[in-house]
């Protein structure tokens, strides 16, 4: 494990989890709660969290960066009745309890009564905690994780002549312990680990530089893809954007890469959560059993897939999470609720305070070249910049880069555009589905069709 | 004054872990005992105190600690890095040799000799937190929440936020940096909903710098961006689709200079210039803008959101000149980078915690005035638009490809401002948009002190302003084609 470079058997031996780290953090959890109801909380609920982390950074062949990282602290929320205080810390010393449970009580006393505060409904609380198999760490080995950064950028280094230099390749193991804790009796703490690899390549032409990435995750090492498939991914993408030509402003079908087809399904998730619907800040404002995307698609969440990324078995208050429909056949069913925006909307918590778990896009999918000759002639955006997405109102508007596609099939690179649209549109306009489904994340979907966008050009 | 503020920082942070002076020399003594070129340790204190009202009622206000160390050791292009959240001296014994683990077995050549002096300072060493009481904090939300309302009928939902935060630094360096600093920060924010015949348009405004919490008192600080929030909200009621395209385009003074940020600024910074991967590496004396264009970056101006006594590698906060009447003149350095391309700092190393590494990164960065009148600089163009208000931008800066985003716009006709335009993203080319900057205002503005710049994950304050400028051609990402 010793090298002339690294020498870390003698320097630093980062560890891992064990049970017992969580039997540890849950009584921490709960003599925090103690700490909170001695000191005047009618009610509190507590998360605490340990994370250990390692992560070497590979550059031109040789180390960049190694990084040895542990990240402890907790949030603690008090109520003196309709009343709230919040603190956070990442010092977990006696002292600093004392002083963030101090601080958070001495908040409640000032923030205003708010009828619908308070912790979870008592029987939406999760009961149930299945093995969900989310702990598959690897070891904290910087040898182990040099190696696979080094592969994944002498793969794209060596891929073609137009790799004019790699801006980094990077692999990293993290291990994760959370405890979550309420004056209702709740008390859970369950491990997660996280194993990723990333490689940032960038190609040269006459015509300028490009830069593209290729990113890979899992709970572990053997659930990523290979650093040769990582590096020659980033390889081909960053010559795919070389030597782009101009396109004339117009409107055309829109292919969203499935890279960048998660953060599309992202908008409409965030447009049917709780917040924007009880501050009326969304476009789909009371959109429940109304037709939301074309009727060929369902948003469906799977909390118990085990070793997913986006597996839990109740969210960040306690609510079991449960498989269910955001989306069926193009109507809302739930929107994504947590307890206080629930009962700001007269409901239940959905178990989303957290977000959503493991959502899949359900439809019928074709292979990526059927759907290229689907569109014929039109844009694949393969990267966007910019923040041009208001919930509220549902415009888009961001700046966009890809490929240019004629007669089905990739015909040259096109940046420096903009895509706008309804996002109202955009979602019933979604036309066809690649099958090229990332299951290892969060957000399940392969390519989106889009079959109208406005593309704006130099 | 400034040695005050540093030795009471350095105090602050050493003495909640009952570590001293002479454990600080041994704890270097080991981390240079491997042949490094540099060891660093950076101790941080950061408390903050948030109040937020939404739907007439202080409902949420959190309070947080965060407390750590980070210790670097630096070998050429090769960094070892590692935190801990607690400040003791075992933890910082292990935390240092997790970070010498990189070096080579050997020893390194340590002849600085720790140089004292005088640095200005460009912001008091204040506590924020307590510049204001709780009870008064929440009376102003409630007060700033009823004005919103009363200026407009149409006004349906109100958020207002404050933020107050308080950060102690302590640097400590094999190189002889030995320097502390406090750095107040403050926030304040209100967002608006309006409604009209059911549609419905949004407006925010904010502002904020290192300073106490007493300025929204002053002059009708806070009234004045409750007034804006819904002045910006009222406007976008009336906002007609957006052009798409390339066209003419003015932008206004102050948050506007996001472009500069955006355009030029990052690519700027020292890393991806050594690296080779910016579109502006190895250009220094080449024009890479139009010759109305000087634009600096300025950590010096006092209580500024992105000003800095000292960078987080103890470095002073300076003033560089970027780009002077169109040529490049230099990039923004943190010490690794300015090492390794044989300059010195520019006091740009920052890092949003201890828990990150310090990188390049901007404070203020702006445009100087010009001589344009700005209402001349509407008349010249025929057709094209008029952006007022931004959200925040993104650049690569490989290919050099920009964007930013206006959330308050207008079409402009035959030389007038005419109606209100929906939202849309700009995208350009930095160098290509910069060279294509045909007239300079004579009104330079910052911005309200609200901008966070994000770089590898790492989020820290920064300022922008520039005058009214217009760029003869950049694509307008509209709907109507």
């Amino acid at each position: 494990m010793t090298t002339s470079l690294v020498d870390v058997n003698e320097d630093a031996v980062q560890t891992v989890h064990t049970p017992d780290d969580e039997a540890t953090l849950s009584e921490f959890v709960s003599r925090i709660l103690e700490v909170a109801k001695s000191g005047g909380a009618t009610a509190a609920e507590v998360t605490a969290g340990d994370d250990i982390g390692l992560d070497v950074k590979m550059r031109e062949g040789d180390i960049d960066t190694v990084e040895f990282s542990r990240d402890r602290g907790f949030d603690i929320t008090v109520y003196r009745g309709k009343r709230r205080g919040n603190a956070s810390t990442t010092d977990t010393r006696e002292d600093a309890i004392q002083e963030a449970v101090n601080s958070a009580l001495a908040i409640a006393e000032h923030t205003e009564e708010d009828s619908f505060s308070g912790l979870a409904d008592p029987d939406l609380l999760a009961v149930d905690f299945p093995d969900l198999d989310l702990y598959r760490c690897d070891p904290m080995d910087v040898e182990q994780l040099k190696e696979a950064a080094q592969t994944a950028e002498s793969t794209a280094l060596d891929f073609d002549e137009k790799i004019y230099q790699s801006d980094g390749a990077r692999a990293s193991v993290s291990s994760n312990c959370v405890a979550y804790g309420n004056s209702l009796g709740f008390l859970h703490a369950y491990r997660s680990s996280s194993s990723s690899l990333y490689a940032d390549v960038i190609a040269k032409s006459s015509n300028g530089m490009q830069r593209a990435a290729w990113f890979t995750m899992g709970r572990q090492r053997s659930e990523l893809d290979t650093p040769e498939f990582v590096g020659t991914k980033a390889a081909e993408h960053a010559i795919r954007k070389l030597d782009p030509r101009p396109i004339p402003t117009g409107e055309y079908p829109v292919l969203f890469d499935q890279t960048v087809a998660m953060g599309l399904i992202l908008h409409i998730l965030n447009a049917l959560s709780g917040r924007p619907q009880y501050l009326r800040s969304t476009y789909l404002l009371d959109s429940l059993e109304k037709q939301v995307t074309s009727t060929e698609v369902s948003l469906k969440e799977y909390p118990f897939i085990p070793g997913a990324m986006g597996s839990r078995a109740y969210d960040s208050e306690g609510v079991a999470t449960s498989e269910k429909y955001i989306v069926e056949n193009g109507v809302a069913k739930n929107y994504l609720l947590s307890s206080y925006s629930g009962r700001k909307l007269g409901m239940q918590s959905t178990g989303n305070a957290s977000g959503v778990c493991n959502l899949t896009v359900e439809t019928q999918t074709l292979p990526l070249p059927d759907v290229l000759k689907q569109m014929d002639r039109g844009l694949v955006v393969t990267s966007l910049m910019g923040q041009g997405v208001n919930i509220l109102t549902g415009d888009y508007s961001r700046g966009a880069s890809g490929y240019w596609v004629e007669n089905g099939e990739y015909a040259h690179a096109v940046d420096e555009l903009t895509i706008a649209a309804k996002l109202d549109d955009m979602y019933k306009n979604m036309v066809a589905f690649g099958d090229d489904v990332e299951t290892r994340r969060n957000i399940r979907t392969g390519s989106i069709l889009i079959s109208n966008m406005t593309v704006a050009a130099l | 004054m400034t040695e005050t503020v540093s030795n009471s920082a350095k105090q602050d942070l050493l003495t909640a872990g009952d570590i001293s002076d002479r454990q600080l020399d041994t704890m270097m003594s080991r981390m240079m005992s491997r042949e490094i070129d540099r060891g660093e340790l950076f101790f941080q204190c950061r408390r903050n105190e948030s109040w937020a009202l939404e739907q007439g009622i202080v409902k949420s206000a959190g309070f947080s600690v965060s407390r750590g160390i980070g210790a670097r050791a630096i070998s050429g292009e090769k960094s070892g890095f590692a935190y801990a959240d607690d400040i003791q001296l075992d933890v910082l014994e292990q935390t240092s040799s997790a970070a010498r683990s990189i070096a080579r077995v050997g020893s390194s050549q340590n002849t600085n000799v720790p140089v004292k002096r005088q640095i200005p300072q460009f912001y008091e060493g204040i506590d924020p937190i307590v510049s204001i009481s709780k009870d008064e904090k929440v009376k102003l939300l409630s007060r700033i929440d009823k004005f919103a309302r009363s200026l407009d009928p149409r006004v349906k939902e109100v958020s207002v936020s404050i933020n107050a935060n308080h950060e102690s630094t302590y640097i400590y360096s094999s190189d002889g940096t030995d320097h502390g600093d406090v750095r107040p920060l403050v926030r304040f924010g209100v967002s608006v909903v309006v409604e009209q015949n059911g549609r419905r348009e949004n407006g925010n405004c904010g502002g904020g710098g290192r300073h106490d919490l007493s300025w929204l008192y002053e002059n009708e600080t806070a009234e004045k961006f409750a007034r804006e929030a819904v002045r910006q909200a009222l406007v976008n009621l009336d906002a007609v689709d957006a052009p798409a395209g390339p066209m003419p385009v003015v932008l206004g003074p102050g948050w506007p200079g996001v472009l500069l940020h955006e355009a030029v600024g990052h690519g700027l910074e020292g890393d991806f210039n050594r690296k080779g991967t910016s579109t502006f590496s190895n250009r220094i004396g080449e024009r890479v803008a139009s010759p109305l264009c000087t634009i600096v970056d300025d950590a010096t101006i006092p209580n500024r959101r992105g000003s800095l006594t000292i960078d987080d590698e103890g470095t002073p906060g300076q003033r560089t000149v970027l780009i002077e009447n169109g040529v490049l003149k230099g990039y923004m350095q943190d010490k690794m980078n300015a090492t390794l391309m044989g300059v010195t700092s520019t006091g740009n190393g920052r890092r949003e915690s201890y828990a990150h590494q310090p990188l390049p990164r901007m404070t203020n960065t702006f445009m100087l005035a010009g001589n344009s009148d700005p209402e001349e600089i509407v008349k010249s163009v025929e057709r094209g638009v008029f952006a007022k208000t931004f959200g925040g931008g993104q650049v690569d800066i490989t290919s050099g490809q920009f964007v930013f985003s206006a959330t308050e716009a207008y079409l402009i006709e035959n030389g007038k401002i005419t109606v209100p335009v929906k939202g849309a993203t700009l995208i350009g080319n930095g160098p290509e948009i910069m060279t294509r900057v045909s007239m300079v205002g004579n009104d330079l503005e910052l911005d309200l002190g609200v901008g966070v710049c994000g770089k590898e994950g790492q989020g820290v304050p920064v300022g922008v302003g520039q005058p009214t400028l217009k760029i003869d051609q950049i694509t307008v990402g509209g709907t109507q084609a």
